[in-house]
């Protein structure tokens, strides 16, 4: 009786009328070959000598989902068909955004590697008109706005979200929250712009200076700070803190003791995704801190380079060799990318390994 | 809870002498003077220096950022005010007044925003599914990384990659577009020879908000309650089913708030724009021509830094205009979510 059953192949009801398994494998072999070829011919008969790999994938990408459609809608019925389709498109949606992010990384790093010397790190662009000079003024002036910006921002923000947290009731706190929400959503240029109607107030119009520059970052990086900080301080347990009260711990050590080294894991974290946010800034540098060739190591008297602007106004003003901007322009997105991406590695690596362990 | 320290400012004479000059001890004072106190009257809280300080300072940076906002809205309108009241002769371009210098710049801000939302939205609501629902589980939180490193990326790089890359990409098709296609007023005129238009500028906006919108939704997906998802499987519904009767309905609030908050961010964002569009003073919808309206943010990036006299009140003044179009945008978004939110079962 067993042997009998187990002789017959296709007795097994559970996979009866659905595709088997390599079915869409071997479709979407089948749809990408196909386009590959069209798009071969194609190639041959305008001889152009470029195969484009985006074209072949997307024609292979409709090919594959109508004939996944139909085949499933033959074999497997309407409801089947639909979900196989959907599984596609979600799944290609996923595929398309990978591909600008590979081809913008594989754009800068081809183009930036070019510049990527000792001098571009060791240079500024003072008197440099052709090839040569290099960043350093830049990058200096990038890491003097952006760090004034985290010195401003991080007390204020850390503070509110403590007060936001440990303190705030009634009507001051929830006008904090929503005006937070609003400040959000101010436009990068806005803030330039306040920044500089702030500043031509005091010092005359034509205003230029870098500590502008990190007013107006520390806009935008405010509500980042607080809004971090203030899910961060919202995770510390409850139990905690009734803990330190009920050992007679006032409530200013019990905060400063307790409830922030437990977070400070997540808050470090927060604090550096938002400089990361807001070092690749450009507009609002462009309108305060502006644009020299030279070093400026002085925050409150003329214009300051950043390493955005710099990529811009390499872009934006070559001279007269083009070549060289440009190449000096990639340099400085890849460096630019290198550090809010270091930013970001290093946030993640600090949440996962000093974030408390939370049994939750 | 603030409002304690605050109420008992008669005990001032008390608290002062002793108690706030030591640090550490005092912890311990309190306790062990207490019992005699409390007989008479109701205990009072303490009132430690520290805690004074840590309230004071902490309330002031609130306040601070109330007043800094505030700043913001005085600044912007005060340097507004000349480009509103001079002789609209004198500003760029002499038009006939300050609205009609600004309509055709909000026009294109919204125009570019909102396409860039279009194409950004179905990919951003997939790639979401695909992470919280489609992928294999060890795979999925990588893959989520992988969509953020597009928001490390800095909007000049992706101006330089838009002008570089994307737009002599895509003018093959623009042309094609026009040629074939032209009849649909979309794709009507003539082909921009450089690809720098303003479907362009919406492609790069596009991906530019595509991890934002993609993370909040990421969110909202993976907190679909798992008992409507297994009940919806367990009636016997295929996986797309289950996502379209479960976890869609589920975030809808979620989905309109992060896209209004990509429509934010796309309606802000300057140097894409600035870089890739080759600008016009033109009110069009016409996608694929040389002729684009440019946007208030790129505009202001663009003219600021020749700009003097009245013209740089002028961009102030419609940089308050963009300020103006954010907050609403931002604002419709947080009502929708804050209405929907009573009936999304999000609480259950």
């Amino acid at each position: 009786m067993t042997t009998a059953t187990l002789s017959r192949p296709r007795a097994n009801p559970l996979t009866a009328g659905r595709l088997p398994r390599w079915a869409p494998w071997a479709l979407l072999v089948t749809s990408m070959a196909v386009s590959a070829i069209l798009f071969a011919l194609v190639m041959l008969s305008e001889k152009s000598d470029e195969l484009n790999l985006f074209g072949i994938l997307l024609v292979g990408a409709v090919l594959y989902a109508v004939l996944i459609f139909t085949f499933a809608w033959l074999a497997e019925g309407h409801r089947r068909a639909v979900d196989r389709l959907m599984t596609t498109l979600i799944t290609s949606a996923f595929i398309l955004a990978l591909f600008p992010l590979v081809s913008l990384l594989w754009t800068v790093i081809a183009g930036g590697l070019a510049r990527m010397d000792s001098e571009f790190f060791s240079y500024s662009m003072r008197n440099v008109t052709g090839e040569g000079g290099g960043a350093v003024h830049a990058i200096l002036g990038t890491l003097q706005i952006t760090g004034l910006a985290t010195l401003i921002s991080v007390p204020v923000g850390l503070f509110t979200a403590i007060y936001l947290v440990e303190y705030g009731r009634g009507w001051l706190a929830r006008a904090i929250t929503f005006f937070i929400d609003v400040m959000t959503g101010i436009p990068s240029i806005v803030a330039g712009l306040f920044a500089f109607a702030l500043f031509a107030m005091f010092f005359g119009p034509g205003v230029r200076m870098g500590f502008g520059g990190a007013v107006a970052l520390s806009v935008l990086m405010i509500p980042v700070v607080v809004r971090s900080s203030e899910e961060m301080l919202k995770l510390v347990p409850n139990e905690l803190r009734e803990a330190s009260f009920a050992l007679g711990v006032p409530k200013w050590l019990t905060i400063s003791k307790v409830v922030i080294p437990t977070a400070i894991a997540g808050i470090t974290t927060g604090v550096m995704i938002s400089i990361s946010r807001v070092i690749g800034e450009t507009a609002p540098l462009l309108i305060i801190a502006g644009f020299t060739t030279s070093m400026n190591y002085n925050m409150f008297n003329g214009p300051v380079m950043t390493l955005p602007v710099f990529v811009y106004n390499s872009y934006a003003n070559p001279g007269t060799d083009v070549g060289a901007y440009l190449d000096r322009a990639w340099a400085g997105a890849l460096t630019l990318i290198l550090i809010v991406m270091l930013l970001n590695l290093g946030a993640r690596i600090i949440a996962r390994v000093f974030s408390p362990k939370l049994s939750r | 809870m603030s409002d304690t320290s605050v109420q008992d400012t008669g005990q001032d004479s008390l608290r002062d002498t002793p108690r706030s000059a030591e640090t550490p001890p005092q912890d311990h004072q309190p306790r062990t003077q207490e019992p005699p106190t409390t007989t008479g009257t109701p205990r009072r809280p303490l009132r430690r220096l520290g805690d004074l300080l840590y309230s004071g300072t902490s309330r002031t940076a609130g306040i601070l950022i109330l007043v800094t906002l505030a700043a913001v809205a005085i600044f912007l309108v005060a340097q507004s005010i000349p480009a509103l009241t001079v002789d609209p002769a004198e500003l760029k371009g002499a038009p006939t007044s300050f609205w009609v210098y600004v309509a055709p710049l909000a026009f294109g801000t919204v125009w570019a925003a909102a396409l860039a939302l279009l194409f950004a939205l179905p990919v951003a609501i997939g790639i979401a599914l695909f992470i919280s629902h489609y992928a294999p589980r060890k795979l999925a939180q990588g893959l989520g990384y992988v969509i953020d490193l597009l928001a490390a990326v800095p909007s000049v790089v992706f101006g330089l990659w838009g002008i570089k890359v994307l737009a002599p990409g895509v003018q093959p098709v623009y042309a094609w577009l026009t040629e074939n296609m032209g009849w649909f007023p979309l794709f009507s005129g003539q082909a921009s020879g450089t690809g720098r238009t303003i479907l362009t500028v919406a492609i790069v906006l596009a991906v530019m908000i595509l991890p934002i919108i993609t993370a909040l939704c990421r969110e909202v997906f993976l907190q679909t309650p798992r008992l409507h998802e297994e009940a919806a499987l367990a009636l016997g519904a295929t996986r797309w089913e289950m996502v379209r009767v479960a976890v869609l309905p589920f975030g809808r609030a979620g989905i309109v708030s992060a896209s209004m908050l990509g429509l934010g961010r796309a309606l802000g964002e300057t140097m894409a724009v600035a870089m890739v569009l080759s600008p016009a003073t033109v009110i069009s919808f016409a996608l694929l021509t040389s002729s684009n309206p440019t946007t208030i943010a790129a505009n202001i990036a663009l003219n600021f830094p020749e700009a003097f006299g009245v013209n740089v009140n002028a961009l102030i003044a419609t940089g308050l205009v963009l300020f103006v179009i954010t907050l609403l945008v931002n604002s419709v978004a947080r009502i929708i979510v804050n209405r929907r939110k009573a009936f999304s079962g999000a609480n259950s």
